[in-house]
């Protein structure tokens, strides 16, 4: 009796599982890159021109925002973008153990070439040396391996660069302004993750260049309601302030959302790495966020089309050289109401 | 020893005696429970002072005051929600790690295009039915599927942000339903109305465990299950129900939070299954269940939500204030345990 019981409302609870996923799928928001993030073999580039046919490897870690998940759909869209590659995308799964064990698979497969964001680069280095020393060349993306040997080339964003970028767009306001001493606000994201403290570094001395300091630094998590709450907590340790920096448009969603709810308008905000979403709001100019510094995801499309380069053997066309450079680091761009339409293509 | 500190399974039956508050006061029950709610009350007005000592300049502002004490409720409303349904399950003798899961699910259901485009009707139904939903089969999985609390609600925590990433493509789903998201800046006679959804939920909470039959069988059920069977609880229904209850305060929370934050994402609510927990065992909720307060689990956010405040506006870092957060975990777990048993109950969860 206790047994059929059990029995059925175990069938039960499996057909709603089934259902919501059902369901899930049909209400499912999954979005593709714009085309303006992927560069197609067009126009009178020599390097568009197909080459001997090569397969890439992909691997970055499974995430749950924004930036991560444009990565990869950017990957996937610039290797379809060539008639010469085949694409191999690994799940990474949750963590760095996991990451590794789905690159030895790869490494086995033997690609022409691997292109990966590591969870992090310390922990993945060995992985790297692993497919290098199997003659695999790899392509390091945004976080760096800690031996040069563990990679053929590596392009990377400037998160120093980027608060500097965001501390030199707050003196230039505060100074137009003719604020001579400023009450800066600055919401960072995970602090433990030593990007967040290179962006907290270039921030810092941006503003030490013009003798000013944060007044009041929050960590928050690059998630939306983490953003809220350290906003919420910043806005009411600090009753007036002249500007705001947050490291991340995603969270910059909850931070905007508390500032709307504290009814504070007094200050500006500069956002970071360029989301859609900041810069429509930035065009708009009708919130406090009136500047976003880029950290593109368009760099894991840049990363495919290397990683091509590299394993047919060519270089860069407008370069001398001929092969294609070891280190790329990308330039933290500003994106204000002025150039935001130039940009809007390339948020994600 | 009164049957109040004896085997909890016989601790039903001082229920009783409910109505009369000035003698449970005085009588040893009474001061358990004024003692410990005395103390987190000593420890919020010792944060609170510190932030008088620490910030005077602010602290002089009647209206930054005022402000303020609204910011930490707000901050406290969500979280709070949620704790008093966690405070029901572990009571029940169970533990749910799924709530902050279960809060991104709903949330980033709720904020959906294919969702958004039935209103602020259709969001509230989906956030709510999606928490009942889950709860439900955690509860199904644990009563009648016989996982562990443990095992049953780690697998939901897994599936539903899997889920939620799913449903979301991995992207913020911005909330563009002008009702929901005013929810956060609403006032009613000065009062935010997260506020008041979370004093009505305390209170309901507050009803159903000390003046109900269900709140009566839930002591019962976590205290001694096998008692509560032969004394003719349904404990399985009981328990399923217990899970649908700490579903649904996660849809209501998850309505909040994404109010709050005009935007839901599958990372959203990142641990706060812990925090509910730590809040519970803060207010005097015995974690081997068949014990617990909901007035003594809302002290326990507030204490945390106070913390939070009290470090913002000092500027210090987050490692401070999470060592300092754990260091009070670990007091309240002690005098707790100190008070009311052995170490090893700590230890002895109860299916």
């Amino acid at each position: 009796m206790i047994q059929d019981a059990s029995r059925r409302r175990l069938l039960f609870g499996g057909a709603m599982v089934g259902a919501g996923a059902l369901l899930a799928a049909c209400t499912s928001n999954e979005q593709g890159p714009s085309t303006a993030q992927t560069k197609g073999p067009e126009g009178d580039n020599a390097n568009a021109a197909p080459g001997k046919a090569v397969t890439i490897g992909f691997s970055a870690p499974a995430a749950d925002h924004g930036w991560m998940a444009a990565i990869t759909n950017n990957a996937k869209a610039q290797a379809a973008a060539y008639s010469d590659v085949t694409f191999n995308s690994v799940e990474a799964g949750a963590d760095a153990a996991a990451q590794r064990a789905a690159l030895d698979t790869l490494i086995s497969q033997k690609p022409d070439a691997i292109v990966m964001l590591p969870h992090d680069g310390k922990e993945l280095t060995a992985s790297g040396l692993k497919a290098m020393q199997a003659g695999i060349p790899v392509i390091n993306l945004d976080r760096a391996f800690t031996q040069a040997l563990a990679y053929r080339v590596m392009i990377k964003g400037d998160n120093y660069g980027m608060g500097v970028s965001a501390g030199n767009y707050v003196v230039a306001q505060m100074k137009a302004k003719g604020v001579t001493n400023p009450v800066i606000g600055e919401i960072a994201g995970i602090d433990s993750l030593e990007l967040t403290q290179e962006r907290s570094q270039g921030f810092k001395d941006a503003l030490a260049a013009a003798g000013f300091t944060v007044a009041n630094r929050r960590a928050a998590e690059f998630t939306v309601d983490s953003g809220q709450r350290e906003a919420t907590n910043l806005l009411q340790a600090l009753p007036k302030i002249d500007a705001l920096w947050n490291h991340d448009d995603d969270q910059g969603v909850g931070v905007l959302a508390a500032v709307s709810q504290a009814n504070r308008t007094e200050f500006i905000m500069v956002g970071g790495a360029g989301s859609k979403a900041a810069i429509e709001a930035i065009q708009a100019d009708n919130t406090v966020l009136k500047a976003t510094v880029t950290y593109s995801p368009s760099m894991a499309s840049s990363a495919i089309s290397l990683a091509r380069l590299v394993a047919q053997g060519r270089g860069l066309s407008d370069l001398v050289e001929l092969a294609v450079p070891k280190d790329i680091t990308l330039a933290s761009e500003t994106i204000t109401k002025e150039n935001a339409a130039n940009y809007l293509q390339l948020g994600f | 020893m009164k049957a109040t500190t004896a085997d909890p399974g016989t601790r039903p039956e001082i229920r009783k005696d409910g109505g009369d508050v000035l003698r449970r006061w005085w009588t040893s029950e009474g001061n358990e429970f004024a003692g410990r709610n005395l103390a987190l009350i000593g420890v919020l007005v010792v944060l609170v002072a510190l932030g008088v000592l620490t910030r005077p300049d602010l602290y002089g502002d009647p209206e930054w005051v005022r402000n303020n004490i609204f910011t930490i409720l707000q901050q406290a409303s969500a979280i709070g929600v949620v704790t008093v349904g966690m405070t029901f399950v572990i009571i029940g003798g169970g533990i749910d790690l799924s709530v902050g899961a279960i809060m991104a699910l709903a949330g980033v259901w709720a904020t959906t295009v294919a969702t958004q485009s039935f209103g602020a009707g259709g969001m509230i139904f989906t956030a709510i039915a999606v928490g009942v939903g889950t709860g439900l089969v955690n509860g199904l999985l644990i009563s009648y599927g016989r996982l562990v609390p443990f095992i049953a609600t780690l697998a939901m925590m897994v599936a539903a942000r899997g889920l939620a990433a799913s449903i979301s493509g991995k992207q913020t789903q911005i909330s563009g339903n002008a009702t929901i998201n005013g929810i956060a800046s609403t006032e009613i006679l000065g009062v935010p109305l997260l506020v008041v959804i979370l004093v009505v939920v305390v209170a309901a909470g507050w009803v159903l465990l000390n003046r109900t039959t269900f709140g009566r069988r839930t002591v019962a059920v976590g205290g001694n299950p096998e008692a509560a069977r032969l004394a003719g609880i349904n404990v399985r229904w009981h328990t399923l129900l217990l899970y649908a209850l700490s579903g649904l305060c996660c849809g209501i929370g998850a309505l909040m939070l994404t109010a709050q934050a005009n935007s839901a994402q599958a990372a959203m609510a990142n641990l706060y299954e812990l925090d509910a927990i730590a809040a519970a065992i803060i207010g005097g909720t015995l974690l081997s269940g068949g014990r617990g307060t909901i007035v003594g689990a809302l002290f326990g956010v507030l204490v945390f939500s106070t913390i939070t405040n009290l470090f913002a506006i000092n500027n210090l870092t987050t490692e401070s204030q999470n060592m300092i957060k754990g260091g009070i975990i670990v007091a309240a777990v002690l005098i707790q345990q100190f008070r009311f048993g052995s170490l090893t109950k700590l230890f002895s969860r109860k299916p």
